[in-house]
């Protein structure tokens, strides 16, 4: 039957009956039509296209968006499990996800306007078109205060010139939410696929997140209409979307440590050395008991910070500190499972070197690990590394 | 077509199972508990009926107010009402399927379907029981169903190959593992279920008719011995399991 997933502490009990049927209903998904393919993907390092019509039937994009715009209406914490069990199955797809929802449907939603939404809120639910977010320049990575793609006003619209890089899905991506200096301000912008001077030419030769599209964004005099621009001015518009995807991956990683977890208990029990199973030595307990100790702080961390979304108490400080804590936990876990899995750990057999070399990424996206400790260091010295 | 489905509250095949201090039930603690697996089939059998032919699917379970949760995921999947019969936890067959012909008796289902078995006490005794209670012609262990013009013909499993039955409505089916594919609830379904109501009745108590005396875990099946090429016998025991067992 299904995955059960460790639960030490009882957790499940505090999720409410909608919030575990989201996580039911994702993590027989994941089961049916994601595990079992993703490792060949992985592999030949392309996405799995035809996943994106059944996530959107799934109704995991929109998944807090209002009801008007096709949203599920969806809590904070049911958005937080769905993330898990995607991350679960691959980091890949759960950053499709967290792009659509948090980088794409959020600030179009939380800055757009009346047309805009009602142009691209539905479609993006229904998976129709798909979405990207530029922040990110090859020379400006940690730091997108200094980012110099440029919009320039011109009449009727916005010249647009610079490049981004490493944006996921760039390449499939309809329509790109692009983040640009307009009279030295960052602002952001809607980007429509095939407008002349811009173009989405893909990152090849990862050695992670292979199963997920990563592009350049080109702009070239690329020239779009006045409407296009969101309706937000300054770092804080980027940075409230980011705000929203740390959120998720803060449950992804908790879905990729399990599933590292369980596969190295089950190997642990049947490989046999020495005439036992490795589980019967003390370093191998050692090891799965650290797992089993981080995963469920790292489960209880998500569930808090679940409910002060919720309510509308989570602090962006609180975020890093998930992010931060729960991807490296998670890749911690990877490292040591991966150890525990002897020479087959690094086969595509089992899904820990997968989910290892996929964190990686997670780890350095969406404000790397030290970012967010400067972050934190900051909160609580009051003393600023950034300065 | 109105159709009613009977789901039952399991524990998850993954749980691990103790026995209760009583000796007599399981421990619930830290248990967790799922639509039965062939209930699903039976839901989605249901739906895809409706979105055919029209009318309404009920879902229906007996059991304590912890069953709404069964209840919830029928609705997120998208059954149009949800019934719960209230009172003891269910031990008894036949206290579940005298309270499931009342309230059949009082809707007037044109189908009623089930899972082949509980996977809890696996007893097979509902569907039996319901057809005798209500006079109905009853289809077991149903792998493909069809229902033209009020002419129901199930196939079923029977040892070795397949057989098909023909009856007419109303009727019970059970449903068996490759009837369908069980949808996934969607997410904004799930949400809409939230606020759907569930009709709640009050249990009917039945004399019951079996009673559980104790309940044990299975000691550790013995293992296997694996014979190597270098076991000399082992040619005398094959010759043995084939002619004298006749088990191979
Ligand atoms: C697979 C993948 C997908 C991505 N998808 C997107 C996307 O969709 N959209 C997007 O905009 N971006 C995306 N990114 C980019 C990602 O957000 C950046 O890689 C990240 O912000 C780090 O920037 P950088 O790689 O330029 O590293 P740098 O900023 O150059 O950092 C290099 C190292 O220096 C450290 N460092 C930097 N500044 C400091 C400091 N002040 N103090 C201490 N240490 C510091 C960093 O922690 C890091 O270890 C993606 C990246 C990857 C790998
Ligand atoms: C790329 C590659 C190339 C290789 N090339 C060769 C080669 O050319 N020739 C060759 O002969 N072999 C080769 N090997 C095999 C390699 O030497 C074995 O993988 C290694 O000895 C570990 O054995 P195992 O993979 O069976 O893991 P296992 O022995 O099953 O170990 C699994 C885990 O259990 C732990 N463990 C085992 N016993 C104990 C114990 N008593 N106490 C605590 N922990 C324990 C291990 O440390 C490990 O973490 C290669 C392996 C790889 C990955």
């Amino acid at each position: 039957m299904g995955f059960k997933s460790i639960d030490y502490f009882n957790i499940d009990e505090l999720f409410t009956e909608e919030e575990l049927l989201v996580r039911e209903s994702i993590r027989k998904f994941v089961d049916d039509e994601v595990i079992p393919i993703i490792e060949q993907y992985y592999f030949e390092g392309k996405y799995p296209e035809h996943l994106t019509e059944k996530l959107a039937e799934l109704g995991v994009f929109g998944i807090t968006l209002s009801e008007e715009y096709g949203g599920a209406g969806a809590n904070y914490t049911s958005y937080g499990l769905a993330m898990q069990e995607l991350e679960r199955g691959d980091s890949a797809v759960r950053s499709f996800a967290s792009v659509q929802n948090s980088l794409v449907i959020y600030p179009i939603s939380r800055y757009g306007t009346e047309e805009q939404k009602h142009k691209w809120l539905p479609r993006l639910v229904r998976g129709e078109a798909i979405g990207c977010f530029g922040l990110t320049e090859p020379d400006f990575g940690s730091n997108p205060a200094g980012i110099i793609t440029t919009a320039k006003k011109i009449d009727g619209g916005f010249l647009l010139n610079g490049a981004k890089m490493w944006i996921t899905n760039g390449t499939a991506a309809d329509v790109a939410v692009v983040w640009a200096k307009l009279d030295g301000e960052i602002h952001g912008f809607l980007v429509e696929k095939g407008t002349k001077g811009f173009s989405a030419p893909e990152m090849k030769g990862k050695h992670s997140l292979r199963a997920s599209v990563t592009s350049e964004l080109i702009f070239e005099d690329c020239e779009i209409p006045e409407e296009n621009i969101l309706n937000v001015a300054g770092l804080r518009g980027p940075l409230s979307c980011l705000n929203q995807a740390r959120y998720g991956i803060a449950w992804g990683a908790v879905g990729a440590a399990l599933a590292v977890f369980h596969s190295a208990i089950e190997y642990s029990k049947s490989r046999i050395q020495f005439g036992k199973p490795i589980a019967k030595f003390q370093i191998t307990q050692e090891k799965l008991v650290w797992m089993l100790n981080e995963i469920t702080k790292a489960q209880l961390v998500c569930y808090r910070l679940g409910r002060l979304m919720d309510e509308g108490r989570a602090r962006p400080e609180h975020i890093s500190f998930a992010k931060r804590n729960n991807v490296d936990m998670a890749l911690q876990c990877a490292r040591i499972a991966r150890e525990i899995h002897g020479a087959n750990g690094i086969l595509g057999e089992y899904p820990v070197m997968r989910h290892s070399a996929n964190l990686e990424s997670v780890k350095t996206y969406e404000g790397t690990h030290e970012i967010h400790t400067l972050i934190l260091g900051r909160d609580i010295t009051g003393e600023d590394a950034f300065e | 077509m109105n159709i009613l489905v009977c789901v039952s509250r399991v524990p998850d095949t993954a749980t691990r199972i103790i026995v209760g201090s009583d000796g007599k039930s399981i421990d619930k603690n830290g248990v967790k508990y799922i639509v039965n697996p062939y209930d699903e089939f039976a839901l989605e059998e249901g739906l895809r009926l409706r979105e055919k032919n029209g009318g309404s699917v009920t879902a229906i379970t007996v059991g304590t107010d912890a069953a709404t949760d069964v209840l919830r995921t029928a609705l997120a999947m998208g059954v149009d009402k949800a019934i719960l019969v209230k009172g003891d936890e269910p031990t008894d067959s036949y206290y579940v399927a005298y309270n499931i012909a009342k309230i059949a008796k009082e809707i007037n289902p044109d189908l009623i379907i089930l899972g082949r078995q509980s996977i809890d006490f696996d007893s097979f005794q509902l569907p039996s029981m319901l057809a005798e209670m209500l006079g109905m012609p009853s289809v077991s262990v149903v792998s493909a169903l069809k229902i033209e013009n009020g002419q129901v013909s199930a196939e079923r499993d029977v040892e070795g190959g397949k057989e098909t039955v023909a009856c007419s409505l109303p009727c019970i089916i059970s449903a068996q593992k490759g009837l369908n594919e069980p949808r996934y609830p969607k997410l904004p379904d799930i949400m809409k279920a939230k606020s759907k109501p569930i009709d709640t009745r009050e249990a009917e108590k039945t004399e019951p008719k079996t009673s559980i005396i104790g309940m044990e875990i299975p000691s550790k099946a013995r293992a296997g011995k694996v014979l190597e090429a270098s076991d000399a016998n082992i040619d005398e025991i094959v010759r043995l399991l084939k002619e004298e067992a006749k088990v191979i």
